[in-house]
């Protein structure tokens, strides 16, 4: 295809004239703590009269320890009652002003996240019921138990998805005993037998000044937003710093788990070990990856498994780094009678491209998509604070914004090959396929265990 | 608590109407018919570009379903300037972000790209309005990928297929009763002919609209389409036949029996839309009303079920005002453990008639309206939402410009109007009810779970 390289120069030409432009309009991170010293990361956006606050705690499911779902039930009662203040008081309270919260819990992180008009007649009321639902949650005994059995219903739910059940056994398997392989859902006997000591005695120890970050974007000054970290967490005790979880050991040995599902597809998960959120390597094996199965339809994955086979109607691999090393994943459904050819070409991908490296013109296009598109991940309220409360929790750089474009400009094929080779193992492989149909034989060993990021949106409804 | 209650409400009540104004929009219209909407968001260097078609399963015959959808994959294949695969890569290759979607009412297409590359999306979506090519290798083969789509949304999803009968049942003569996707065999059964027809009927320049919102100027916008879209020639269109759904005689129930593990109930009644409604502030008390039941933590449906008698685990409402033909007003939900989905639905039931008895209070009203007003403003963070407003109302038949007094609307709503249309619409005689009914999945019990992980980054 001739004409392709042809018109690549043209688009590398563009590019460099398009990044300059874009590093203007990349915005800028303002940092300071709290009087109770909280780290405070700020992006002000003045356009619309809206704010957007999240509150991450180091209080995700690695902190279970022998009560799974224990993060994960703590976090969902925060709006269950605080003060004197009912449930039904605190949805009224956010409702009236049109406010919305949205809690949610992790492997490492818990948090809580706030949506207000900034009017200050609408945002205050709304701040000071976050502010009093992450201080003084009251853990009520009816609100505990009405939660418990949300979760048992959720687990029930997972049970009966073929998707959530490879994802579930490819953490267990991955991360045996390692507070990442701690299902963050829960497991119906560890629910069970969570105590109302047990959350109170969680939130006393994480939900802590010592252990939490704020990011706030929004239509607010430096002082107003100075105020609104303040208002939100200012009251909350000091807390002492809780250390990170502990290094994962490495994967023994690879693992084939079949399990049996009445599901008229088969789920097919190929991984292994990843790297931490610290890891140098890990933007070398993100642009690597985009081009092997993390751009949608134009990676190589999604050409052999959708495009040339028909195969699936998603094939995509990513990585998660977190506090310590996190997975790689690649993710594909097929119908069951083609199972077996599906994980042999999405391994064979895997195998070739681990020892080739990239192609020279592939991984320059997933550079350019990467660093092209990076305004496109910045471009709105939303965006922008999913990133910043990224950045404040992992302690990123403040100039991480606008060194990304660079660094990924600086990443020779080389280094992606060099840092694929020294992290894909494919003789260290968690290999999960869940389904067969109505006529899938017994399972000898059920399995259990945690999922990982919801799949990648599929391309085309 | 209610005290301050009533002064947030009454708050609102002065405040609302000089609710936060959005950007103007640009309208143009080409000699070929192509209209063009445009709205300017300077926020950052960025632009979205969408191309809505007035077409979606709505419009297909009984033995065509699916036939949009499948077109709609195949629009990426290639024309004979472009090769197939090739539209995809050089989005991408530009640092752009693209997909489309089908609907019951609307098809449509959208690349989000730096502002400078907008030139590309026109010349590549003016391509492919008229001279794709569809190739039997490609048709096959794309067929089989929306099979693998069809058994990973609904096959192997025991709610999404309890609704997708639960249509099925509802529906008698309304092409609502026939699923986007299309039924397993007529995907199989779709021929190259079907799908060259199909694209020859529905898509031209007087059938599309181009939304575009983002860094621009609308001016060079205009010249940019007409540029590209410009020398298309339109079609001669002829409308869909008219399909309204005949009148419901009485209650409908159907089960879905099926391996899962957590029962569902599925209620709908027969409602009207903006589109239908004889009374046009019907819809509008519709809509307020589903926010009394359901907009927030602080609806009557987690306050009185899933709180309160905590008969539900989960449960909720919809109600689409915007849709071409006649709606659904729908009440869903799980049991939650140790109660029947016959308890759920009953409970469901009662608040449905405790809407015909008795007026809704003005602090519920007034929470509905605040709610609607953030809303507002919140839809404005997303270039993305912005088009896919205006292109969704002018493809239905509404006009782009239909909701921009919505918040006043749903303020002009008055607490007898609300029971006015509970009386009206929401009656057992205008009523479906699905259930789904659990299968064993082979005995086995619930594997242990977990949540998601650390944030991804890209």
């Amino acid at each position: 295809m001739p004409h392709l390289k042809s018109s690549l120069s043209g688009l590398l030409a563009a590019t460099l004239l398009l990044v300059s432009s874009l590093a203007q309009a990349i915005p800028e991170i303002q940092n300071w703590r709290t009087v109770n010293g909280v780290p405070v990361y700020f992006i002000a956006a003045r356009e619309l009269p809206m704010v957007d606050a999240q509150i991450l705690f180091g209080a995700g499911s690695v902190r279970d320890g022998e009560r799974p779902g224990l993060a994960k039930l703590t976090n969902g009662l925060l709006e269950e009652g605080a003060g004197d203040w009912s449930a039904d008081t605190i949805a009224d309270r956010l409702d009236q002003v049109g406010a919305r919260l949205e809690t949610s819990s992790r492997r490492d992180s818990a948090s809580v996240a706030l949506r207000s008009l900034t009017d200050p007649r609408y945002l205050q009321p709304a701040v000071e019921t976050v502010a009093r639902l992450l201080k003084e949650p009251t853990f009520a005994p009816d609100a505990v138990e009405r939660v418990r059995q949300q979760m048992l219903t959720a687990l029930q739910e997972r049970a009966q998805s073929p998707g959530a059940i490879a994802q579930d056994a490819f953490f267990k398997a991955l991360y045996g005993d390692h507070p990442y392989g701690s299902p963050s859902d829960g497991a119906p006997a560890s629910l069970n037998a969570i105590a109302r000591a047990d959350i109170q005695d969680f939130h006393r120890r994480y939900y802590t000044a010592a252990n939490a970050v704020v990011a706030i974007v929004g239509d607010l000054d430096r002082p107003a937003a100075e105020q609104l970290a303040n208002a939100l967490v200012g009251g909350l005790p000091k807390g002492e710093l809780v250390p990170p979880p502990p290094p994962v050991p490495a994967l023994a040995a690879s693992q084939t788990i079949r399990i049996p599902h009445p599901s008229s597809q088969s789920h097919i998960l190929i991984g292994q070990l990843g790297v931490s959120r610290a890891d140098p390597d890990y933007y070398a094996l993100y642009l690597g990856n985009h081009v092997l199965g993390g751009n949608g339809l134009v990676s190589q994955l999604s050409q052999e498994i959708r495009e040339k086979r028909g195969l699936a109607y998603g094939a995509y691999s990513a990585f998660s780094p977190m506090r310590q090393t996190g997975p790689f994943l690649i993710n594909l459904q097929t119908r069951n009678d083609q199972a077996d050819t599906a994980l042999q070409v999405a391994q064979t991908t895997l195998r070739q491209f681990s020892a080739d490296g990239p192609d020279p013109q592939m991984l320059e296009e997933a550079r350019q998509n990467i660093t092209g598109g990076f305004a496109l991940d910045l471009a709105g309220n939303g965006k922008l604070a999913n990133y910043l409360g990224l950045i404040a929790f992992y302690g990123l750089p403040l100039d991480y914004l606008q060194t990304f474009i660079g660094t990924m400009n600086g990443i020779s094929l080389e280094q992606v090959k060099s840092a694929w080779q020294r992290h894909i193992q494919p003789e260290r492989q968690i290999v999960v396929i869940v389904g067969g149909g109505q006529n899938a034989p017994t399972p000898s060993s059920p399995t259990g265990a945690p999922p990982s990021p919801t799949p990648p949106e599929p391309a085309r409804s | 608590m209610s005290r301050s209650r009533t002064l947030i409400a009454a708050l609102w009540l002065s405040v609302t109407p000089a609710a936060f104004a959005a950007a103007p929009v640009h309208e143009f219209t080409l000699d070929n018919g192509l209209k063009i909407l445009v709205r300017e968001d300077h926020r950052a260097p960025v632009v979205v570009s969408q191309v809505w078609y007035k077409v979606g399963s709505s419009y297909e015959p009984s033995d065509l379903t699916g036939i949009s959808h499948l077109l709609e994959h195949m629009m990426f294949k290639g024309t004979p300037t472009v090769p197939g695969g090739e539209f995809s890569r050089l989005i991408a290759a530009n640092g752009g972000d693209e997909n489309a979607f089908t609907s019951r009412d609307y098809t449509a297409y959208f690349q989000t790209l730096e502002k400078e590359r907008l030139e590309l999306s026109f010349r590549l979506e003016a391509d492919r309005m008229r001279h794709l090519l569809l190739k039997p290798e490609d048709v096959s083969k794309e067929a089989q990928v929306v099979t693998e789509e069809r058994r990973l949304r609904t096959e192997d999803q025991p709610e999404s297929l309890t609704s997708e009968r639960f249509n099925a049942a509802a529906y008698l003569t309304s092409p609502y009763r026939n699923p986007i996707i299309g039924w397993m065999q007529d995907i199989q059964a779709l021929s190259l002919n079907d799908l060259k027809r199909w694209y020859q009927q529905w898509y031209a320049p007087n059938n599309a609209t181009l939304v575009v919102v983002g860094d621009v100027d609308p001016a060079q916008v205009r010249d940019l389409a007409r540029k590209y879209f410009g020398p298309l020639p339109p079609s001669e269109l002829t409308p869909p036949k008219p399909t309204t759904e005949i009148p419901q005689l009485g209650e409908r129930r159907i089960a879905v029996k099926t391996p899962a593990e957590v029962p569902y109930v599925l209620l709908g009644y027969k409602a009207p839309t903006l589109k239908t409604a004889t009374e046009a502030w019907e819809p509008y008390a519709l809509d307020v009303l589903e926010g009394i039941l359901d907009g927030g933590n602080g609806g009557r449906i987690s306050r009185n079920l899933v709180r309160g008698s905590q008969i539900a685990a989960a449960a909720g409402s919809g109600y689409n005002p915007t849709s071409r033909l006649e709606e659904l007003f729908l009440l869903a939900g799980n049991p939650a453990p140790g109660h029947t989905s016959a308890e759920l639905e009953q409970a469901l039931r009662a608040e449905v008639a405790q809407l015909r008895e008795e007026r809704v209070s003005p602090e519920e009203l007034a929470r509905v309206v605040a709610q609607a007003a953030a809303s507002d403003v919140y839809q404005q963070d997303s270039l993305f939402y912005q088009g896919m407003r205006l292109g969704m109302l002018e493809t239905v038949g509404l006009g782009w410009n239909r909701l921009d007094d919505y918040v006043q609307r749903l303020q002009a709503v008055t607490p007898e109007q609300v029971r006015e249309v509970a009386r009206k619409y929401l009656t057992d005689d205008r009523l479906t009810v699905a259930t789904l009914e659990p299968l064993p999945l082979d005995g086995r019990r619930p594997a242990a779970p977990g949540a998601g992980m650390g944030h991804a980054i890209r």
